[in-house]
């Protein structure tokens, strides 16, 4: 079983159209959408819901205020500004639990439980938080395994490790060969919850500073984990100068690229019809993209 | 005031917005701004900004250091530790200080005081001038996990007599939450089409969630399709402008020049835009 990663450390750089191409063009896989707080990938696969399941991502503290004394050792404690005294101005504090003086904002809470531990009453509780929820889906692609972070929550990094544990259950089952992902932006606890023990990561990038300066910061990332990388360029012809900057790089680091795609409306007009590339149809950019996954693959099974 | 901008989506213009947003006061107001670039994941306002950096400190977390001659090897660490960064065998403690968040627990409830705490660095805070706008940006550490602290350094920097206009990173989690709380207002950058708007979506409902007067900027419009537009109008968002879309600016951009520079239409956007933000944070 190989497992791929779609990153891109900047945003909006076509990666989760590619990725749905590529989920169209791959054989015997299953998808994981990571990108779990801003998952955009179903709006693509259409995937049909088959289980749901709770995602408990860790504790919160609850105040009991009858037993509260106000004395403030919790505040005193808690390294994370979230809890407070009511009283003070301008303080104003969101999903406050409770109405006593002593408040505890839950969404700065880190559920650390120090402030439970330390409280000489016992009037602060931790409870399970379930904090987002992930689903096993069929779409006319395959299996997928997808998830929605609730608002304001925390733990995506663990979310993202559950998403690709039961991808890899699911592929483990139906003795399917590939595990396609879907990553966030960024290089934080998802990125790296993402991407840790795959097989290629595939970085897609776009020739302007801002995209570059994150594709080397994702490069290194990759690097410090010693992760196999690849690079394609979407939109290349957007900046032909920095494109050849982006080939210069990958070649002083001893990256392989994959190829690179012009600037294309058809990846606009897809996504407003909810349809991957592949099936959109647009002879020339199919072409492109078979190319660029026949490439991919090819190199995976090295 | 603090005036954040925000997108769920990445790739949306977020950066170009603030950036150009910084430069239209300082210009045209002569308003007093700072800069807070809270994407310390992927920072880039920088490009655009080319601020003159004067002043770097560490940021760091405070993680347990454990003295062997006093540990008794209870376990009461481990127990009171909640993310497992701390594990107690026979006769060794281990620490995982990639897992720790600084809650200082272990060190605090240690019956034997065996655990003192040293500074570990997990980024980078620079701060500096572009022009008359004080800029500040962080940086998380290559293969460190959590943003969350780089971020609040950063937004201990804010002088509240100011106007800070602040990047806020994509997404709807626990960096973004960090960069945005405690914002008078927060606009967000989106694009009109079906990515742009389940995002935007998300992004509204954390707004509401956390009591934030926001409202929406529609970046290449004329792409896609209406349903933004829809959206806001059915949900009540108001829509505080809109940009065109134009090649020619993803051009500029991909060189890292502000669209401010470009005609005098995009200064017209931007000097409405700003009326509108002002008149929704004073309602």
């Amino acid at each position: 079983m190989k497992q791929i990663t779609v990153i891109s450390g900047k945003g909006g750089t076509g990666k989760t159209v590619i990725t749905a191409s590529f989920a169209a063009l791959a054989k015997d896989k299953v998808m994981a959408d990571c990108d779990v707080d801003a998952s955009d990938l179903h709006l693509l696969l259409h995937p049909r819901i088959k289980e749901t399941h709770q995602f408990k991502g860790g504790m919160k503290a609850i105040l009991n205020e009858e037993k509260c004394t106000d004395c403030g050792k919790c505040i005193e404690v808690c390294r994370f500004d979230a809890i407070r005294e009511k009283k003070e101005q301008g303080s104003k504090v969101k999903g406050a639990e409770g109405q006593g003086i002593v408040i505890i904002d839950s969404v700065a809470c880190e559920g650390c439980q120090v402030c439970a531990l330390v409280c000489p009453v016992e009037a602060i509780q931790m409870e399970e938080n379930v904090s987002g929820e992930w689903y096993i889906s069929e779409t006319k692609y395959g299996p997928m395994v997808h998830a929605k972070l609730g608002i304001a929550e925390e733990n995506s990094g663990k979310l993202v490790t559950e998403v690709r544990k039961n991808a890899k259950k699911i592929a483990g089952k139906n003795d399917l060969e590939l595990i396609l992902v879907d990553g966030p932006p960024g290089i934080g606890c998802p990125v790296i919850a993402s991407i840790t023990g795959v097989d290629l990561v595939v970085i897609v990038t776009e020739p302007t500073f801002s995209a570059i300066s994150d594709l080397e910061r994702v490069l290194s990332l990759t690097q410090h984990f010693k992760i196999q990388s690849t690079v394609l360029i979407n939109k290349y012809d957007i900046n032909l100068e920095n494109t050849k900057k982006v080939e210069d790089f990958c070649r002083q680091e001893d990256i392989e690229m994959v190829g690179k795609l012009p600037f294309d409306n058809t990846f606009t007009q897809a996504m407003v019809e909810g349809k991957t590339i592949i099936e959109y149809g647009d002879s020339n950019l199919v072409k492109e993209i078979e190319n660029l996954w026949q490439r991919i693959s090819t190199r995976i099974r090295k | 005031m603090i005036i954040s901008i925000a997108s769920g989506k990445g790739g949306t213009g977020k950066t170009t917005v603030a950036t150009n947003l910084a430069l239209f006061l300082s210009g045209e107001k002569s308003q007093n701004i700072q800069f807070l670039d809270c994407d310390v994941e992927e920072p880039n306002a920088h490009i655009f900004l080319k601020p003159q950096i004067e002043k770097s400190q560490p940021v760091s977390l405070l993680i347990p250091s454990v003295d062997r001659k006093k540990c008794t090897f209870c376990g009461e660490c481990a127990k009171v530790c909640a993310y497992n960064a701390i594990v107690v065998l026979k006769k060794e403690v281990l620490t995982f200080p990639e897992l720790c968040h600084g809650c200082g627990g272990c060190s605090l409830l240690c019956p034997e005081k065996a655990i003192s705490e040293n500074e570990r660095k997990i980024g980078e805070l620079e701060e500096g001038k572009t022009g008359s706008i004080r800029f500040v940006h962080g940086r998380l550490n290559i293969g460190e996990p959590m943003a969350t602290p780089v971020i609040r350094a950063v937004k201990k920097t804010i002088r509240r007599d100011d106007i800070t206009i602040i990047d806020v990173p994509p997404g709807t989690s626990c960096p973004v939450i960090e960069a945005i709380n405690h914002s008078d207002f927060c606009l967000l950058v989106t694009e009109p089409t079906p990515f742009g708007l389940h995002d935007l979506k998300l992004a509204v409902e954390l707004l509401k969630k956390l009591e934030i007067k926001h409202g929406v900027l529609i970046n290449r419009a004329g792409i896609g399709d209406d349903k933004v537009k829809d959206y806001c109008e059915k949900e009540g968002v108001p829509i505080m402008a809109q940009i065109p879309y134009d090649r020619e600016v993803s051009v500029l951009y991909s060189r890292g020049i502000p669209m401010w520079t470009s005609g005098e239409h995009y200064r017209k956007i931007f000097r409405k835009l700003w009326e509108s933000i002002e008149s929704k944070v004073c309602e």
